[in-house]
């Protein structure tokens, strides 16, 4: 049996301790926000937290994160709020929307981390794959959501 | 019509549930399902015929419905894959049917509708950058008669003569009295009413609405993970597929040893399809391990050798060979020996493959004649028939309930996984939900065609234009569109190249292979728009004149065309000098009735490593529906073409694509990404261009000329990764 911890609800699982996190969040907890992109950590469009760490969920066997604290796009904001979010919002970044989850936690935790990034930063530390290209209004909205988490 | 379940799956939903609810007037968000404010959930979930719609007292015609409370349902006929036009064209039909924006809620139109009522939406293919363009006149009409028979409505109640009222904000007024009715109230006559003749349109000079940068109407459910796409899909007693189709093009299956699977934790059976593979499992992840684990053996049939090295033969070969003549203006082959200096130049394109984000996926129910399909798709009306024939049954039994696309790019317009999935489904008498890996997605594309092309052009002792040939050697993705040797994608851009030379030929050889092809966004252009750009400017830099100048020289004749580059020249800073390593360069191309215009800055340091650092777009698209959209798709389109320009290439080795996921097919990503900006140059008029595509087929040589301006080494291959620039700067 693993525990897990999904956005403040603890749920216990009877699954192959393999599995990774993604699929356990998608098909048992039925959190579909959190999205299959390649399934070998290399576009992040399944990034979540682990314990506030951001990490891309289809390469982490679920057993690995027994007793953790995750949180998915479900749970950033109760009303979509969060900063980044809202800088989403403002920017008008997603197209097909698809990476979008994985972008918006990926920037929630590197704010945290780095709460001033420059452009350079920015391109140095985000490495999600977006293919509609919105690369653009994407850094734009990460300065936007930086000031305002300042305020 | 509310909904009366909140489960996503539930077999009670509406189809209504797929609702995005337009801006309120207090510039927040609402969400929406009708009567549940707030759950946000997006997916056309109903296994209930469209028939039990139809008969809605409130439709006021197939593409509006008027609520009693004054919700102003929209259908959408096409697909939204991240393009805006669930936006831009639910706002052509509130410019003219005067209603309160604040109470539009979109949903998509449905594809068995279309097809039970005579393609009463058109067509609901989505590509070809012509959502705004092929729907606009067409939904201008059906909001402007929707609104004249409210109003006639409003008169008759009144005694009235029609002429004496007017409509604003979802209301009719009769102008003398004050008096005003609700259009909520007076949708059920409206629905009744014959007017004598249809209403003028609006002209682009009465837009109210049309022409305003407008927030989308999917982004509020695309931050929080609300929006339902193809692969979210979750249906009553659903169990899940992972398949594996023939690793080389066309090959069969001949058999699968099972035994390695046997007793496995949640595998339900294996499927046989005449090509794959599928296993079915209670969770996608139990699947896909199941068929990793399965010995298959395939009948790799006729392409079992084909490689990338006898392609790029075969493509090169075929410029020896005489094409189908696509144009020929005046007499290349008088013209040409003629000219004082003539300039030689063969230009390649490798295959590339669309590599959506969202992996394709279907979800299908074959149940009792009926079949349902789940997908996110660009063409429902081809869905619809790829499930008819999967499952046997005639089309107007099929309903095809289509969701947002995580990208689509012309890949989506091909539903290969629609008919994988019915087949499956029908096999298995349950509802399955297929999903496609990522190496699956990469390695059964419907790729853009490999393409080569020889050019040459001749001037006069003074410099004068003489004589411009060309001879294209590309594949077909559409041999039924083949007529006299010509396939209207193959040529595009050149054929249709407005650069003026008193004497000029297109020829095309088709030239197909074993890798099945397809539309990747700006087909046809994205390759052609490459060669023609680069090699025009070759041609300025050998006659010695400035690529800006030179190509204003030869469209000398097309006033919009001048503007577009005009303005790019200037926000682009053309002309002012840069550093050593660094160069800027410009391409300019018309396709899909727009002209977009790119000024690329790139720099190259001593290892050869290259950068691009900045680019300015400038468009001529005629008008907007939604300016943001149209900046957002030049931007988006760009970072696509500019990921195949790079990156981009699909090899084929013992007859299979070598590449599987984004490790060995790389994209751009944020630190590849150029500072963007656009510039709107639009010149009005009737000119009413697509946007969708035109990006992506001019940032290649944007680049390249821009390596050239740096470095002066001419890239007449792609992609740029292949190329060494160490040492060129």
């Amino acid at each position: 049996m693993i525990t897990i911890t999904v956005n403040g609800t603890s749920h216990q699982l009877e699954v192959e301790s393999e599995t990774p996190l993604l699929w356990v969040l998608r098909e048992e907890i039925g959190l579909t926000g959190t999205k299959f992109g390649c399934g070998i950590a290399a576009c992040g469009a399944c990034t979540v937290h682990v314990n506030g760490t951001p990490i891309r969920s289809c390469s982490v066997p679920v057993g690995s994160v027994d007793g953790a604290q995750v949180t998915t796009i479900e749970g950033l904001s109760p009303d979509s709020k969060h900063p980044v979010q809202q800088a989403w919002l403002a920017e008008q970044v997603p197209q097909c929307g698809y990476c979008q989850s994985g972008q918006i936690m990926a920037v929630a935790a590197y704010l945290k981390e780095n709460p001033n990034p420059t452009d350079a930063d920015i391109d140095a530390n985000l490495t999600n794959i977006c293919r509609c290209g919105t690369y653009e209004r994407l850094r734009r909205a990460v300065h936007r959501a930086a000031a305002s988490m300042k305020i | 019509m509310t909904a009366t379940a909140r489960t996503a799956g539930s077999q009670d939903l509406s189809r209504r549930q797929f609702i995005v609810t337009a801006l309120t007037a207090t510039g927040g968000f609402a969400l929406g399902i009708a009567g549940v404010p707030g759950l946000g959930q997006a997916a056309t979930l109903d296994v209930r015929p469209w028939g039990d719609e139809a008969a809605h007292s409130g439709e006021i015609n197939a593409w509006i419905v008027i609520e009693p409370d004054d919700t102003i349902i929209i259908r959408y006929s096409r697909a939204e894959m991240g393009q805006g036009s669930f936006t831009a064209l639910p706002m052509i039909v509130t410019e003219e049917l005067e209603c309160d924006w604040a109470k539009v809620k979109a949903e998509y139109a449905s594809a068995n509708r279309n097809f039970r009522e005579h393609k009463v939406y058109g067509n609901l293919g989505t590509g070809g950058s012509r959502a705004v363009r092929e729907n606009r006149v067409m939904l201008q009409q059906a909001g402007a008669s929707a609104r004249e028979r409210l109003i006639a409505a409003a008169a008759r109640r009144w005694g009235v003569a029609p002429g004496e009222c007017s409509a604003a904000m979802s209301k009719v007024t009769h102008d003398a009295s004050g008096r005003t009715l609700r259009y909520g109230e007076l949708a059920t006559e409206a629905a009744q009413v014959k007017l004598d003749k249809e209403p003028d349109i609006k002209t682009p000079d009465q837009y109210k609405l049309m022409g305003k940068s407008m927030a989308r109407l999917d982004i509020p459910l695309k931050i929080n993970g609300t929006a339902i796409y193809g692969i979210d899909i979750e249906v009553p007693d659903m169990v899940h597929a992972a398949i594996m189709a023939s690793p080389v093009f066309g090959g069969r299956l001949e058999s699968v040893d099972e035994s390695a699977i046997a007793g496995r934790r949640g595998v339900i059976q294996v499927v046989k399809l005449p090509d794959a593979v599928a296993v079915i499992a209670d969770r996608y992840w139990r699947a896909k391990g199941a068929l990793e684990a399965l010995a298959i053996a395939w009948d790799a049939g006729a392409a079992a050798t084909a490689d990338s090295t006898q392609f790029r033969k075969t493509y090169l070969d075929a410029l020896g060979k005489r094409g189908a003549v696509a144009r020929h203006d005046g007499d290349v082959d008088a013209a040409m020996p003629a000219a004082a200096k003539v300039f030689e130049a063969v230009y390649e394109a490798p295959i590339i493959a669309h590599a959506t984000m969202e992996p394709l996926n279907c979800t299908a129910q074959v149940r009792d004649g009926r079949v349902d399909v789940w997908v996110g798709t660009q063409n429902a009306d081809v869905a619809l028939q790829f499930a008819a024939q999967a499952a046997g049954v005639k089309p107007e039994n099929v309903y095809i309930h289509n969701t947002f696309s995580g990208g689509g790019f012309g890949r989506r317009l091909r539903p290969d996984e629609v008919a994988q999935a019915v087949a499956i489904s029908k096999a298995i008498g349950k509802p399955v939900k297929l999903v496609w890996s990522r190496e699956e997605d990469m390695r059964h594309g419907r790729y853009r065609t490999q393409a080569a092309i020889r050019f040459r052009a001749g001037f006069a002792a003074d410099g004068a234009p003489l004589a411009f040939d060309c001879r294209t050697s590309a594949g077909s993705a559409n041999p039924a569109a083949v007529k006299n040797g010509l396939e209207p994608q193959t040529i595009q851009g050149l054929a249709t190249t407005s650069y003026n030379f008193p004497n000029l030929r297109v020829e095309s050889v088709l030239t197909n292979t074993s890798v099945p092809l397809g539309p990747w966004r700006a087909p046809g252009h994205c390759q052609n728009a490459f060669f023609m750009e680069s090699f025009i400017d070759e041609l300025a830099h050998e006659t010695g004149q400035d690529p800006y100048e030179f190509r204003r020289g030869l469209l000398a004749h097309r006033a919009d065309f001048l503007h577009v580059l005009d303005t790019l020249a200037e926000k682009g800073d053309w002309g002012k000098p840069m550093p050593a390593g660094k160069g800027r360069g410009l391409a300019i191309h018309e396709c899909y009735d727009s002209i977009v215009g790119m000024i690329a800055e790139i720099s190259i340091n001593a290892r050869g490593d290259l950068k691009v650092d900045r680019v300015v777009i400038a468009a001529d698209c005629g008008h907007t529906v939604n300016p943001r959209t149209v900046e957002m798709q030049l931007e988006g389109g760009m970072i696509y073409g500019l990921s195949a320009v790079l990156f981009g290439e699909i090899t084929v080795k013992n007859g299979s694509v070598e590449q599987g996921n984004f490790d060995t097919y790389p994209v751009v990503r944020l630190k590849d990404a150029p500072k963007t900006e656009v510039h709107l140059a639009l010149t009005g008029g009737t000119k009413w261009g697509g946007i969708g595509e035109p990006g992506a087929a001019i940032i290649p040589a944007a680049v390249t000329n821009a390596i050239f301006a740096a470095t002066g080494k001419r890239i007449r291959g792609l992609p740029i990764k292949n190329q060494n620039l160490s040492g060129a700067a």
